[in-house]
């Protein structure tokens, strides 16, 4: 389970004012163009990170979201030591990331959805065997971890074969594995499910949530799925244009960005008049589904059951999806 | 003290026979690449040593005082030395830095040089016996004439040893300046030409222009090539050979000082630039 916020433990991760500017070389088509930047380059500062600030308690599963290029691969790279912060502190696990020092890599990894770790042209076990050495995992450790490993993500068949020869799914769920095989205390997961069908990206939420229970582990985790949020993450931090948009749990984030609720009602027909409830959205075989602003939901549901043949009704918030794209939508306008 | 470093030397020797089992594994999965890769290694000194027989024999006997046979040896002991020392990095760093699989080798507690030397100490174990037979074969053809020196030969172990050393800190350096351009191939071919003037690539170094005789014994590139062959064909006295080796160590010294601060600068730029 998530664990809850305790502001006696220090934290896992502390970003503060975390800041990245790249300087991006900047050239105008053609050849002229092309001349006259060998003389003089010109270049644009990036704030692809602009002073964000936040903290993750040792154990917590928070999902990081935000539209393409809103930072967060950038941030990612940045807790893992790839990328140096331009400005502002970071801390994870008390190591001061940039340095890259051994015993914060031992503890920590990154999956990133396109990178590999696995060596293509040979069996994933042979590039877990090379992570063993690497990792300096003791045999029995090692040994552990892989039956665990094999046995959530079903990699049995899928160990001797050359990674070139998987599937996108089946070489997902290797990399996963090669990346967890020393039981990083920190993961960081950048899209894990993306270009993965319905099962498979069920399959590895499942396991996700399963190793955060059994290691204790604090992840953070992109994603474009708002289903793998919704699984894993109580909490999501949300980032937009390199700033923080908002930072709490989901429902809160649903309940602020939300005006309206959604009411489907089951009823023997379809009336003639409803527009009085609320807009209808749709209204087939009887299934209405109204909008209706969220302050008089209470109001409408009574009024529909006293009035109509009411069958059956429930409330729903919109969906996810809808929500997240609308907060971004309105910080962009 | 002794034990602890007898445990550190005992996970050396584990993660580098694990990094080179990979490699290997790696590299097998193309084993009709390998050969003609292979075969391209011994196809240019074979030029040479064809052009060179042949130009000497026109001019009656020798050019410079190498016979024929001379040539023969120079260019065998020069398929085999270049073969020894020979590295791809610097035509395979760019597309690390591109394609982001240095990133990946970044997140793991091993400095990504490791598994460079991994790779070349397994392809070299592997194709040397290839390269070792073809010079056997092709000396019977080409009847290569040189003294055998007993001593030399048993220096010839270290002193390609200490070549090799050379030769990848030089490259790997090189190869770093994929974290600054992407036109590492000008650097390439300036690197190509270098090694083929002064290093004894193309023609003995004794038979090049003074000038180019001067510029060599100022550069590191003789160091790699040039000075094992001439040892292995027995030219050289054992103070020579010292001071070879003396040089050797010089300039494995400061290529690798070299090699700390372009990988320490190259990963700030890197991290600078986006990963």
């Amino acid at each position: 389970m998530p664990q809850e916020y305790n502001p006696a433990m220090p934290p896992a991760i502390l970003a503060q004012q975390l800041t990245k500017v790249y300087t991006v070389a900047e050239r105008e088509a053609g050849l002229a163009a092309s001349m006259r930047s060998l003389v003089r380059r010109r270049t644009e500062d990036v704030r692809a990170v602009d002073g964000i600030s936040f903290e993750l308690a040792p154990g917590e599963v928070v999902g990081f979201l935000g539209p393409n290029g809103a930072g967060k691969t950038t941030t990612l790279k940045m807790l893992s030591g790839l990328l140096h912060p331009t400005d502002g502190q970071l801390a994870v696990l008390g190591f001061t990331p940039s340095k890259r020092d051994k015993a914060y890599l031992r503890q920590i990894t990154l999956v990133m959805g396109q990178r590999n770790q696995l060596v293509w042209d040979i069996p994933a076990i042979d590039s877990f065997e090379l992570n063993r050495a690497i990792y300096r995992l003791p045999a029995n450790d090692y040994q552990r971890t892989l039956s665990e490993l094999t046995e959530l993500l079903e990699l049995g068949p899928l160990l001797k074969k050359p990674v070139r020869n998987l599937s996108l799914g089946e070489r997902m769920k290797c990399e996963i594995a090669a990346a967890l095989l020393h039981r990083p205390q920190v993961v960081f997961l950048d899209e894990p499910t993306i270009g993965l069908d319905v099962t498979m990206q069920r399959r590895i939420r499942a396991f996700l949530a399963e190793y955060n229970r059994r290691s204790e582990a604090t992840i953070l985790l992109t994603s474009h799925y708002m289903a793998d949020v919704e699984a894993l993450c109580r909490r999501v931090i949300v980032i937009h244009h390199g700033r923080l948009l908002f930072d709490g749990d989901l429902s809160t984030l649903v309940d602020r960005f939300t005006s309206h609720k959604t009411i489907v009602v089951q009823l023997e027909t379809c009336p003639e008049k409803l527009e009085g409830y609320g807009e209808v959205l749709s209204c087939e075989d009887g299934l209405v589904t109204l909008q209706v602003p969220k302050a008089e939901t209470p109001r409408t549901t009574a009024r529909l059951l006293a009035d109509l043949p009411v069958i059956d009704l429930t409330v729903e918030d919109p969906p996810i999806e809808e929500v997240i794209e609308r907060v971004f939508n309105q910080e962009a306008a | 003290m002794i034990r602890r470093l007898q445990r550190r030397l005992d996970t050396g020797l584990q993660l580098y026979r694990q990094l080179i089992h990979t490699s290997l594994a790696a590299m097998l999965q193309y084993r009709v690449a390998l050969l003609i890769w292979l075969i391209g290694q011994v196809l240019a000194p074979v030029i040479y040593l064809v052009v060179w027989s042949t130009v000497s024999v026109a001019s009656g006997g020798s050019v410079g005082g190498y016979t024929s046979g001379d040539f023969a040896a120079y260019y065998l002991a020069l398929m085999i030395v270049g073969h020894l020392t020979y590295t791809w990095i610097m035509y395979e760093y760019d597309y690390r830095v591109r394609e982001g699989t240095l990133s990946a080798s970044l997140l793991r507690p091993l400095h990504p040089i490791h598994g460079d030397i991994a790779d070349n100490l397994g392809s070299k174990a592997m194709s040397a016996p290839f390269i070792l037979a073809v010079a056997f074969g092709l000396g019977l053809i080409f009847q290569p004439t040189f003294t055998f020196v007993p001593w030399a030969a048993v220096a010839f172990v270290p002193v390609i040893g200490l070549a090799f050393v050379l030769r990848f800190f030089v490259e790997w350096t090189l190869a770093q300046a994929a974290f600054w351009t992407t036109r590492v191939s000008a650097i390439n071919q300036l690197y190509f030409l270098a090694m083929l003037f002064f290093a004894g690539e193309l023609a003995p170094l004794s038979l090049m222009p003074p000038a180019v005789q001067t510029i060599a014994a100022l550069l590191p590139f003789r160091w790699m090539i040039s000075f094992p062959i001439e040892l292995l064909l027995g030219k050289l006295t054992p103070q020579q050979t010292l001071t070879g080796v003396a040089a050797q160590l010089v300039w494995i010294g400061l290529s690798y000082a070299l090699l700390r601060v372009v990988w320490r600068r190259g990963l700030r730029q890197y991290s600078a630039v986006g990963a």
